[in-house]
Order: structure tokens, then sequence, then C-alpha cells
């Protein structure tokens, strides 16, 4: 039995004075790195995609559906019948001499919620920002702060990201009922992309409401349920929801995708929306 | 059914030490602290290792095996092939005194900062009245059984040691969570002192705690977050504090 002297060459984290003598950053033997590398990769390829869409500026509209990468469409430039109801707000913007997206004035709402999304820290901390990448396996640097400085100290601004995106929630449901209409704008039809918007809204609506900091707008801010029985129901509801906020994250976000990938194809002409009746 | 099995086990002190090949006996049914126990009966006299209850609840037998902050009696034999040599080391976020006992103090001076419960003045012993639904998420946190696992995967102290000095850790900010949900605490400045004194903001949620907490204690998700959002409540939200200064609600001092 020969004992195995390593070389320590590292002083901090583990291999601070005082810890046990041992050389190596982890001794764990599963595969920890693998579900960082697919969270990373995931979401790696979302930025891409998204990021092409929401600067591509077209084929976003076929009537009576609509990205929701683009709505609620409130620049001048949106395609003729994509405008929102509310108006176009924001005109036509031109930035070196380019028209800019009208995306771009509504995915800063849905990103911010996603950024500072409690669940999404998580993920991107360990799979981006590698601290640390797995439990128990030492991160690479040599300082940390958390989120107690700039920037991000921001991400206690998480509730106002919540709010945004509950306004935007309810302009994708409207989306989604009044694609209940044909393409000459008649109602009670019901198409594939009927289907597609719905339940992208539904994801949308799931993910918000299983949301940490709506569970504590909604009653876990309180001291005493016993005084608040109906927030103290909702609360409980709510909890139950907030066990599924990590399944509804990404069920939402491939819900998005593939709703903007739909119209995408159907505005392009590549498929055709089949409508059921 | 009896097996060999291949251990690799820390064998040093704060100075000195390495990982030392054991082969030992095994048997059907036993769990981790077993072969230690039969190391240190069979070849190493000297092997230390602290264990009290070797049923879960005494927290007393944290170690790390194969790497992962875990209890030593909670860990069947059963779950490692015959062909693995399984690494047992103390656990690393803390100072070592001998083999697999470390000096796990930190966690009692921070143990001693939080605040104790304090009821309303005029309840006199006996008279404390709670409904059930008012101290269920208390009772959650009450099942903590001080293995430290929590403290001692936290990547916050664990890669930082700098950090010891401000940061309580999850095991303490299920503590003040605890004491912020209960009805009759008086104290109404939890939720700043977990922020500026024990570090709270410190914490980015990455859930280590919860995934190696033994008694399955949710600790991000029913303490640390709403903590955090607490936190928010008094210190970062415009909107909150304007509520605070115009109808002088509970809580927002």
């Amino acid at each position: 039995m020969a004992i195995d002297s390593e070389t320590k060459t590292s002083k901090t984290g583990v291999f601070s004075q005082g810890r046990a003598k041992l050389a190596a950053r982890t001794y764990r033997t599963d595969k920890w790195w693998i579900q960082p590398a697919i969270t990373a990769g995931v979401l790696f390829l979302f930025i891409v995609y998204a990021t092409y869409r929401a600067f591509e500026n077209g084929k976003y509209f076929a009537a009576p559906l609509i990205s929701p990468f683009y709505s609620p469409c409130l620049a001048q430039n949106c395609v003729k019948g994509s405008t929102s109801f509310v108006g176009t707000f924001f005109g036509t913007w031109h930035v070196f001499g380019m028209t800019v997206s009208p995306s771009l004035f509504i995915l800063i709402f849905p990103l911010a919620f996603r950024m500072t999304c409690y669940y999404y820290r998580k993920s991107y901390y360990r799979s981006f920002w590698m601290s640390p990448p797995a439990c128990a396996v030492a991160e690479p640097h040599k300082k940390y702060t958390g989120e107690t400085r700039a920037p991000l100290i921001i991400q206690n601004g998480h509730r106002y990201a919540f709010y945004a995106g509950l306004v935007l929630n309810v302009f994708l449901t409207i989306d989604a009922v009044q694609a209940f209409r044909n393409a000459q704008g008649q109602w009670g039809h019901m198409s594939v992309g009927t289907l597609v918007l719905t339940a992208n809204a539904s994801f949308l609506w799931l993910y918000s409401a299983s949301c940490h900091t709506c569970r504590h707008t909604i009653g876990g801010r309180l001291r005493n349920f016993s005084a608040h029985p109906i927030r103290y129901k909702l609360w409980s509801w709510v909890s139950v929801l907030n066990h599924k906020h990590q399944e509804f994250a990404w069920i939402s976000l491939f819900g998005v995708a593939f709703a903007d990938f739909y119209v995408r194809q159907v505005s392009g002409g590549s498929i055709r929306n089949l409508y059921f009746f | 059914m009896a097996r060999t099995m291949k251990l690799r086990i820390f064998r040093g002190n704060s100075k000195d030490g390495g990982l030392q090949d054991v082969s030992v006996e095994a048997n059907e049914g036993e769990v981790i602290l077993d072969v230690i126990h039969r190391v240190q009966a069979e070849q190493i006299g000297d092997l230390a290792v602290r264990w009290n209850c070797k049923a879960g609840k005494c927290g007393s037998c944290s170690v790390e095996i194969n790497g992962k902050p875990r209890l030593a009696c909670m860990t069947q034999v059963a779950s490692f092939d015959e062909a693995e040599t399984v690494t047992i080391t103390p656990l690393r976020a803390f100072p070592v005194i001998k083999d697999l006992v470390t000096d796990v103090s930190f966690n009692y001076k921070k143990a001693m900062e939080v605040r104790a419960y304090e009821p309303p003045a005029d309840l006199k012993p006996g008279e404390a009245r709670m409904q059930q639904i008012d101290v269920e998420r208390s009772q959650e946190f009450r099942k903590c059984i001080e293995c430290f696992l929590c403290q001692d995967t936290c990547h916050v102290i664990r890669d930082h040691e700098e950090n010891k000095k401000s940061f309580a850790g999850p095991r303490f900010f299920i503590r003040l969570a605890e004491l912020d949900m209960h009805p009759l605490d008086t104290i109404r400045n939890r939720k700043q002192s977990a922020q500026e004194e024990h570090g709270l903001g410190m914490c980015n949620i990455t859930k280590c705690c919860t995934e190696v907490c033994p008694e399955h204690i949710r600790i991000t998700d029913n303490a640390i977050i709403p903590m955090k959002e607490r936190v928010v409540d008094v210190k970062y939200d415009p909107l909150r504090w304007l509520g605070s200064v115009i109808r002088k609600r509970e809580g927002i001092n």
C-alpha cells in the first residue's frame, strides 16, 4: 500500500493551505462535463438562430400567422398586415443606412427575462462561465464576487423583466387567437399554424407562471399565509409549477424557436399552412 | 455475497498526505462507512473517520466519494462496479485534521453570527400559537442535519478561501429563510443582514447545495431564491420601496 505523493502547485480553492493535499481539481468519475456541454451547445445554437432571425427583417408574417420574434410589430416598416393593433410607436429607424428590424425593439424583453431567470442563471453560469462547471469541480477563476456588484447585480431586476414578459405573453396569446382565422381574415378556421402559435403561447405562460419571481409576488413574500388564504392557495399552485420551471424554460425556448421557424417557412413559401377546417 | 472492493483513501493531515490504495472485503447490503470501518479494523488501525449514527441522521460521516460530497453511511457499496476503484477523500472545502476528518468549525462560527429567533416581548412561554400553514415552509428547513455537504460543495467558499469571511453558505441561508418566514419572529432586518452581513448576493444559484443535500431540502428553490426575492423587495425594487413609504408595509424597513 503505497502512499500516492502528488505535487501541489496552486494555493487557492481546494488547494488552499490546510486543506487535504490532493492534486486533482476533482475526483469525480462520472461524465460531469456532458450536461454543461449540451446546455452550452443548445443555448449557443438558439442564440445564433435568434440573432439571424432578428436581423433578417423578413419572412415573419403569413396571414394570419405572425412570428413570436416579431410580435407585437411596433415599427412603421412592419410588413403590411403585421402591424400591432396598439400602434407603431417606433416609426422606422435607420442605422448606418440600414433599416432597423422591428424584432429588435421587442426581443430585448424576453432576452432580459431569460437572462435574469433563476434557472437560466444556473445554466449559463455553469456551462458558459464555468462558475462552477459542475458540482465539486473546481472553477478556473481566481476571484469571485457573485452577484454583489456590476454587472451581475442587475440580476436583481428579474421581476421587471418578468412583468415585461407577461405583457408580451398577452400579445402572443392574442396572436394565437387571431390564428383561428383564414388568410382572408374570416373567423372559425383552424390550421397547423393555429396549433403552433397556441402551443407557443401556452408554453410561455407556463414558463412565466412557474417563475420564482411569480411565486414570490403571488404569495411567497408573506409571513402569515393564514391571514391570506387566497394568496396561499395561489402560491401553492404556483409552487407546483415551480418544481417544473426548468422543463418549462426549455420547452418554451424550443417552442418559440419552432413557432418562428414554422412561420418563416410558411411566409417564404417553403411549406403550406395546412387548414383543418 | 462478498466481493473485494478497491479503494483509494486519503491519508494525511493539513501539512502533508496523499491517496493510499486499499483492497478490502465488502458484503451485500453494506455501505461505504462499513468498508471504511473494516479497513480501520483490519489494515489501517489509525485511520481517522468521524461517524456516529450510521443512519443518515447525525451528519457526521460527510466525506467525498468519487469526488461527490456524500454521507458515507448512506452510500451503498452496490452502487459501484466491482472493477471500479472508489476514491474517498475528506471534505475539500475545509481544513483537514487527519485522514477523513475535517475541521468544520467555520460553520459553527457562522451559526453564531445569525441572530437567534426573537419572539414578541409580551409573549409568555407556552403561549405561542401558530397555524400549520404558517410554519410548514420553515419545517422543511428544520430537517437539516448539519452534515455541511452543502457548505462543502458551494463553490463560493470551496474554490475561494478568501470568501469565507463574508459568506455564510447555504446551510445558514436556510436558517435565515426559516427565521424570516417565521410568523412570530420580531427581527425585521433579516433580509438586509442576509445580503450585507451573510453574503447572500454572492450565491449565483448553481444549485449544487440542493443536489447534495441528503435530506432533500430544496435549498435553492425554497430558501435561497425566496430570500433573494425578499432582499430585492427591500433593497433593489424602487416600486416596492415607494409602496413601503406610502403604505408603511410590514417588513419593508
